[in-house]
């Protein structure tokens, strides 16, 4: 089996694991390239229907290509979808204008998040995070709790190993499952380009730009690229040193600011 | 940052007016190089996994760091950026720091957990997996080694073998990764001798084959300043040996079990239209339509009739390690945890275990225990039923207690023990058919240790002392059917007082008004008669509840819905029935009223009597109560008439509903 197989039965396995052992269950739905690829996957692993809701957390500061892919795509997948928005956030006026990115991360995305969970009552979120994205997550597990406060015992992780599972989730707690742990950059475009998996266009070349890592507009910033196809993409992944959230200003704001960060409850 | 942002994103990533969404297909013209006609990749390479443990500090993150400075496989601008993070902490720069990237690991200078790191040599991809030395740390070891085929060990040249080189290499063993080169490291403190190199080659050695494990090589290096991993340096000349690279590629690709006889553990039954999917992955063999296979246990035979697959035709075959969906040409009933095989290669059935198991667990394990136990999709209860002996993992010794037996195993050490479980499980041999020979334990839904099944194939121990479970003619779907409603099982359990009895008595003759198939059975009834042999200790009362959930679940099993009042304190027993009873079937009921409530009501005047000391063992005075923690139910009968708490329970009774051709709950 050649290694993009590999890992996509992987996944599958796991979303079939996460489906028996919680009954409800939410996916966080970015409509960036990776979270794309979660959907093909739970279509897969479920043959077409995805038996839970997709969550988009809205920061209001979303490309407007972005808004236009999430309503083409609820359509196409027969997405179940949720948006939630931090209103009591965007009232007390946090923006980019005024907070810091860690703050205003954290306020519209980390704590919208926590509402939604604790309106739903969830007990497992499938996420799309990759260990080649950051050191921190590079020590991630596929099944990975969070506690009653959202936050990530990194210092007292569960053990995993022979595709068992951490399965206890207490009250208020929730398992982060991720599926796309063992996936690289280079993998996703290989298997969008395989699957022919649609995404949207923000990640091509425009005047000599291109996006790699999609987040908020006023703290993303695109990279020099010519490639305006998927094949230039992984021609340009395959030759590239530089990261790729090297243009997502929250994860530089100050030392360790990904750990700070993911130890709150961010993805 | 610009100091003050629009309140629009930049023009160019206005609003599009043509379709938001790409799709790589129409797409492959490209304009940076020549048009691509080919839409599927070559197929990439495999990636190989290869862990690296060893003994607290003994360099292994630090050689990690090191290989992939020199290999060239670190992201731009990478070894500055932990560079300069030290100079402005005021720290001396490690290599460590590539790869311990929390705070608490850099600040102690430790590896806390596992990190995975891609790199290539040109000839192959591997996945490098930094696992932490520190003792306290070891179920994370294991975590990352369980994912390897290969491991790198690692020793300091001048502490020599210690503790954890010893440990990692037994878990090693246990975890099944047999290909494995040992580092002998900081050379550099040694004066680069070849005689201590020489000698701990020779101790290690000695150790390994206890263990069954053979080097592929002993390496000396220097991980701090690169000797012998890439490049050679010039102060090891006697060293005739490979560098680390060069011996990277003598590991092997670990054998595919596509040869093995088809293992198909269920993960689950999909039914969202006409189709019913039988979903999992295959851990052995390959399956096909037309394929004639067998369900273990139960042996339920049928045939393959479809591949499913989403967005493409059905397929043709599958293989090992892909997870399938399949439909079958005949209706049977099989749920998570059937094994399908083929039907003239069964695996082992079997409800007595002999194992080889290590411990992570932060509580002791614990003799006549109950936890549970998974192995592949199957899981199921199970006591702890002897530990044999507990074996030293740093010296291979058994440990014996001073009463030459041993009632539980600590954290981190390694056992070799009898389990038996409340189902049967489906295994083969670890040698054979390694993912169904290895099984975990589980305490509170949390791994708290692994294990490898000890058997013989020769053995034949196919079955369990020649017992089958016989099925007849009428199934238990058949009797639903006719009967119009589903057997099921309701326990109520609680202090006595809580009023168990009586709102099992108005049950029962509502249900039985309802025209439904009901019976009542009473602790007390079943204490004068099929248990009267039974006392209050400890043993006896599980053993009662044993035997209460065996008769409940005939009843279920035969249609009726078995009402069950017994005050069942023990809230691993009550689990084990819930566990053998069939899903969605078990209707735990906690009828909850305050200790001091039951005292006043005292209708048999035994609280009274335990107060005094007269009775003894008295559940919720002299012995414990524990609380169920999943009830499908809580009726808090200090606060709610008998009528409403029997409503109550009506109402969950019929949220068993009907779905196709069977009955879920809801
Ligand atoms: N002199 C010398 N020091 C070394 C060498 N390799 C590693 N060290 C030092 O040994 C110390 C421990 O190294 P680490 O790489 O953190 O050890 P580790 O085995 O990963 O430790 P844990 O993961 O916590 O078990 C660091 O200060 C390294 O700089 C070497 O070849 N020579
Ligand atoms: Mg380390």
């Amino acid at each position: 089996m050649d290694h993009l197989t590999q890992l996509e039965q992987q996944s599958i396995f796991i979303f079939r694991e996460a489906y028996h052992y919680f009954t409800k269950i939410a996916m966080p739905w970015s409509m960036g390239k990776d979270s794309n690829v979660l959907i093909w996957l739970a279509r897969k692993a479920f043959y077409g229907k995805i038996p839970f809701p997709l969550l988009h957390i809205d920061t209001t500061f979303e490309f407007p290509e972005m808004y236009q892919f999430r309503d083409w795509a609820k359509e196409y997948h027969s997405i179940d979808l949720i948006v939630r928005v931090n209103e009591d956030a965007i009232a007390r006026g946090v923006n980019y204008d005024t907070h810091d990115p860690v703050t205003v991360t954290h306020e519209l995305k980390t704590v919208a998040l926590q509402q939604a969970i604790t309106e739903h009552k969830w007990q497992a979120l499938i996420t799309g995070i990759r260990r080649d994205e950051d050191s921190t997550r590079a020590k991630e597990r596929y099944f990975s709790p969070r506690n009653a406060d959202f936050e990530w015992d990194y210092k007292d992780q569960p053990p995993e190993f022979w595709n068992q599972f951490t399965s206890r989730v207490g009250p208020g707690e929730h398992i982060r499952v991720q599926p796309l742990l063992d996936w690289t950059e280079l993998d996703i475009w290989l298997y969008i380009r395989r699957e022919n998996i649609p995404i949207p266009g923000l990640y091509f070349s425009r005047e000599g730009k291109r996006f790699r890592s999609l987040g908020c507009w006023p703290i993303t910033h695109p990279v020099p690229s010519k490639a305006r196809t998927v094949d230039d993409i992984i021609e340009e992944l395959r030759h590239t040193k530089t990261s790729e959230r090297a243009g997502r200003a929250q994860d530089h704001h100050e030392r360790n600011a990904m750990q700070k960060l993911r130890a709150k409850g961010f993805m | 940052m610009p100091a003050t942002l629009t309140k629009e994103p930049p023009a160019a990533y206005a609003a599009t007016s043509g379709s938001p969404a790409f799709f790589p297909r129409e797409h492959t013209h490209s304009i940076s190089g020549p048009v691509l006609t080919q839409t599927t990749p070559a197929r990439e390479k495999d990636r190989f996994y290869i862990v690296v443990v060893g003994h607290v500090d003994h360099g292994k993150s630090t050689f990690v760091g090191r290989l992939l400075h020199d290999t060239d496989s670190l992201p731009h601008g990478k070894i500055e950026q932990v560079k300069k993070a030290c100079a402005a902490e005021n720290m001396d720069f490690e290599y460590a720091f590539l790869l311990d990237a929390l705070l608490e690991e850099q600040e102690q200078n430790i590896t806390i957990d596992t990190t995975r790191i891609l790199f290539n040599t040109g000839k192959r991809d591997y996945a490098i997996i930094d696992a932490p030395g520190h003792r306290e740390f070891l179920k994370n070891m294991v975590t990352g080694a369980a994912s390897a085929s290969a491991a790198f060990l690692l020793i300091d040249s001048r502490e020599g073998v210690q503790d954890q080189s010893r440990r990692h290499a037994l878990l090693l063993s246990l975890l099944g990764v047999k290909q494995l080169i040992v580092l002998v490291n900081k050379m550099d403190l040694s004066d680069y001798s070849e005689e201590r190199f020489n000698g701990i080659v020779t101790e290690y050695t000695a150790f390994l084959s206890t263990l069954g494990l053979q080097p592929n090589h002993f390496i000396p290096i220097t991980a701090r300043h690169g000797e012998n991993i890439a490049n050679r340096g010039d102060n090891m000349p006697w060293w005739q040996g490979p560098t680390v690279i060069e011996a990277l590629d003598s590991f092997t690709n670990t054998a595919a079990l596509d040869d093995k006889p088809l293992r198909l553990p269920l993960q689950d039954v999909y039914r969202w239209d006409a189709r019913r999917i039988f979903a999992g992955r295959i851990e052995s063999g390959r399956i096909k339509p037309g394929d004639k296979i067998v369900f273990s246990p139960g042996n339920k035979a049928a045939t393959v009739k479809t591949i499913e697959n989403w967005n493409g035709p059905l397929l043709e075959s599958a293989g090992t390690g892909e997870s399938v969906g399949i439909t079958l040409a005949e209706q049977i009933f099989v749920e998570r945890g059937a094994v399908a095989s083929p039907a003239e290669n069964i695996p082992y059935i079997t409800q007595t275990i002999s194992a080889r198991i290590f411990w992570l667990g932060r509580e002791p394990l614990r003799q006549q225990r109950t936890y549970k136990i998974r192995l592949t999709t199957q899981e199921t209860s199970c006591i702890i039923t002897r530990i044999e002996r507990v074996i030293d993992s740093a010296t291979l010794e058994s440990i014996s207690s001073a009463e030459g037996h041993t009632l539980q195993i600590n954290r981190h050490e390694v056992a070799d023990i009898t389990i038996r479980t409340h189902k049967p499980i489906v295994f083969d041999s670890h040698d054979n058919i390694s993912p169904l020979g290895r099984f975990v334990i589980t305490d509170n839904q949390q791994i708290a240790g692994g294990g490898i099944l000890l058997v013989n194939d020769a053995d034949g121990q196919k079955n369990d002392s020649h017992l089958h479970p016989t099925t007849g003619k009428v199934d238990r779907r058949a009797r639903e059917s006719r009967n119009g409603h589903p057997g099921a099982v309701i326990w109520l359990t609680g202090l006595s007082g809580s009023g168990k009895s009586t709102i099992a008595a108005e049950l029962e003759r509502q249900l039985f008004d309802l025209g439904r198939q009901v019976y009542w059975i009473d602790g007390d009834n079943l204490r004068l008669g099929l248990n009267s042999d039974l006392g209050f200790s400890e043993e006896d009362r599980q053993e009662n509840i044993r035997r209460a959930g065996e008769i409940a679940r005939h009843f279920a099993d035969a249609g009726t819905i078995l009402i069950i009042s017994l005050i069942s304190p023990s809230l691993a027993s009550r689990n084990s029935v819930r566990d053998r009873v069939d899903r969605g079937r078990f209707i735990e009921v906690f009828v909850n009223a305050p200790l001091d409530v039951c005292a006043l009501r005292d209708p048999k005047g035994l609280y009274a009597k335990a107060k005094t000391g007269e009775i003894q063992n008295f559940t919720g005075i002299s012995a414990p109560y524990e609380i169920p923690t999943t009830p499908e139910l809580e009726l808090r009968t200090d606060q709610l008439s008998v009528g409403d708490c029997v409503a109550k329970i009506l109402d969950r009774v019929n949220a068993i509903t009907r779905t196709g051709d069977d009955w879920v709950s809801i």
